[in-house]
């Protein structure tokens, strides 16, 4: 029985899910390059949390060591991402997602 | 004060000469970024020696790496075995030819600095092949973290082929659309280096950091081409679908880790061979993640979504270095992922396999068909091939990861090859790319025509060609792994793209040339290129001995520093 609201690592991990799938969903329905982005970051983060909470769980400093790998690469990908929107809007001003489509099949 | 925080630090043991191809690519790129930003143009004086005098210094470059990185200390023993005067005449001659090659090639000077880093990489990884590997077999060059076995080794030497052959196909194709600086190559070799940080990853989060610089170089590559609003919209899109790849991926990993307690493969093999997992579920979502992240890399179907627009709209020497770099290197990491240290949990992901594999297959040579565009159906075409690899990674054993093997090396020459002869005909802006434009090639540029007919029938496994044998690997290795239906599959969809590459070989040879078709400048760099490609899709074709008898030597292992 439940008395009292303990924090178990379960709690985290639902998080994170819940995070990771809403960073995904974002992804796909938006249509805002900045903001697929954000989600991009959100579903690194919420990867994160997963990683913190494992390694707490595990009494193990790996899954914290992973987090600062993480971020560096986020990190990155967002200034490349960030490039190829700027070259893109130089040509074209307030390009959505939508408007980039010029190569279909 | 500090003496409580000098907790015993255990170094890695690092064996620098397994360590050399990676550090060849990445210091390559470095020297060769900071030399060009010192050096905007080159005096005139200069210039015509220049690129002769980069010729002979990579022969030097290759015998030192391939010295270096055997056991042997460099030229030592060659010079005891032929004596002082022949080992310097020999030297001599060799620099003479290299610097003589280099000259007649007329190749720039940032293609041929790019090109010097692969082959000395690729000397490198000869010596370790013969020396160290050779002598000892697999062993962990930086501690637990890194190791070099005989599939890496494979993998590292296709990707430095690569880099050689699509610098020559870059050479022209960047003066021809007004590219100025040498980035591309940069981006490309460290794209490269990443590349073969996943060949060798014993780690998950190496892994994945090796999976990132691969990408993000390639990324910015696609998008390069700042004139032509398809490559910035290939760029996007491609980035937007690999981060999503990635995400996945990490998550993947980060569950793999709540799992077994490690990130390390060598541990996590060790954890599942020794303990059986009452509750499996969060292994088992790992799995399906690390597959789908992978997955999107390789462009397996349903994840291949991005594969025909991006591949459209790069500029097309990119096109050849992503489908032959990022597809060796990501096929390099599943193998290390799934066929090695989750052996144990076959039976849980092989149907996955299985079904991302039939999947592939029928998209990849159905959707090709109906494809109006050439860069498009040899997208299409490159999806089907990666189906065919899964029908190896299926198999789950020896004779599916020598499948692979032999697959990666042959389909890596066909497609830069088939890429390079359409980055030609393509011309200015890569505008020329439907099918259309290929009619009558064959009275335009008989040596393209012939080039790009042997490239379309080794795709489609014509015996006589490396994809024949390739693919008959691939289906033996899917038979003896019982998995019958599978390899019924593979044959079949092998028919119908065959359709496919016919279809193109028609247009080739009886298709009307339009009267204002412009005429296609073949420059020698990557008429060599082609050459390359060509001599080897025969070679390995005629003469399959020669490379199986090294991909049976590419057995993936993880074996731990010491």
């Amino acid at each position: 029985m439940p008395a009292e609201l303990e924090l178990t690592t379960s709690y985290y991990l639902v998080l994170s899910a819940l995070m990771f799938a809403i960073g995904a969903a974002g992804l796909l329905i938006r249509r805002n390059p900045l903001v697929m982005f954000m989600c991009v970051e959100l579903m690194l983060n919420a990867v994160n949390i997963s990683f913190v909470a494992f390694g707490a769980d595990l009494n193990d400093v790996g899954g914290q060591l992973a987090v600062f790998f993480v971020l560096v690469v986020a990190a990155v990908e967002v200034v490349v991402g960030l490039a190829i929107v700027v070259a893109i809007n130089r040509r074209r001003r307030d390009a959505t997602a939508d408007d980039v489509a010029l190569l279909r099949g | 004060m500090f003496a409580q925080a000098s907790l015993p630090v255990v170094r890695p043991e690092i064996v620098w000469e397994g360590l050399a191809p990676l550090m060849i690519l990445g210091a390559g790129a470095l020297l060769i970024v900071m030399f060009r930003s010192v050096v905007k143009q080159l005096p005139v004086a200069a210039t015509g020696q220049a690129i002769p005098a980069v010729g002979a210094m990579t022969v030097v470059g290759m015998w030192a790496a391939h010295g270096l990185a055997g056991t042997e200390v460099a030229f030592a023993a060659t010079r005891s075995d032929v004596g002082d005067g022949a080992y310097y005449v020999g030297l001599a001659v060799a620099m003479g030819l290299g610097a003589v090659s280099a000259r007649s090639l007329r190749i720039g000077l940032d293609a041929a600095l790019a090109s010097a880093v692969g082959l000395v990489a690729l000397a490198a990884t000869f010596g370790l092949w013969n020396g160290r590997f050779g002598a000892s077999g697999a062993f962990g060059a930086l501690g637990d973290q890194y190791g070099i076995d005989g599939f890496a080794l494979v993998i590292t030497g296709v990707i430095a082929a690569s880099v050689v052959l699509v610098s020559f196909l870059l050479d022209d194709y960047l003066r021809r659309e007004g590219i100025d600086g040498v980035e591309m190559y940069v981006l490309m070799l460290f794209s490269a280096a990443g590349g073969v940080v996943m060949a060798g990853a014993n780690d998950l989060i190496v892994l994945f950091l090796g999976l990132e610089t691969l990408s993000i170089a390639v990324y910015v590559m696609a998008a390069m081409h700042s004139r032509r609003s398809e490559s910035q919209e290939a760029g996007l899109k491609y980035f937007v679908l690999g981060a999503f790849a990635s995400a996945f991926l990490l998550y993947g990993i980060a569950l793999v880790y709540g799992a077994t307690g490690s990130t390390n493969l060598i541990e996590i093999r060790f954890f599942l061979d020794a303990i059986v997992l009452i509750d499996n579920g969060l292994l088992m979502v790992g799995f399906a993640m690390l597959l789908v992240g992978l997955g999107f890399k390789v462009a397996a179907a349903p994840f291949h979504a991005w594969t025909p627009d991006v591949y459209q709209g790069a500029p097309t020497p990119v096109v050849a270095f992503m489908a032959s770099v990022v597809k060796a290197a990501g096929f390099a990491a599943i193998v290390r992922v799934f066929m090695v240290t989750f052996g144990d949990y076959a039976a849980d992901w092989q149907p996955a396999v299985y079904g991302l594999a039939l999947l592939t297959l029928v998209v990849g040579s159905f959707m090709a068909i109906v494809q109006r565009d050439a860069k498009r159906m040899l997208a299409y075409s490159s999806i089907s091939h990666a189906g065919f690899i899964l029908v190896g990674v299926q198999a789950a054993s020896p004779e599916g990861v020598n499948a692979v093997a032999f697959y990666a090396v042959a389909y890596t020459f066909l497609v830069i090859g088939s890429f390079g002869v359409l980055s030609l005909v393509s011309g200015q802006g890569d505008r020329s790319t439907s099918l259309d434009d290929l009619d009558g090639l064959s009275t335009r540029r008989p040596a393209l025509a012939f080039a790009l007919t042997i490239f379309l029938l080794a795709q489609a496994g014509v015996p006589l060609t490396s994809g024949f044998v390739a693919k008959f690997e691939v289906i033996g290795a899917a038979v003896e792994a019982r998995s019958y239906w599978l390899a019924l599959a593979a044959m079949v969809t092998a028919v119908v793209s065959a359709f496919l590459y016919l279809r193109i070989i028609l247009s080739i040879y009886l298709g009307q040339a339009a009267d204002d078709a412009p005429a296609i400048h073949v420059p020698r760099t990557a008429g060599v290129a082609i050459a390359i490609a060509v001599a080897v899709t025969i070679v390995f074709g005629v003469l399959p001995g020669e490379l199986d008898s090294i991909t049976r030597e590419a057995i993936p292992q993880l074996v731990a520093a010491g």
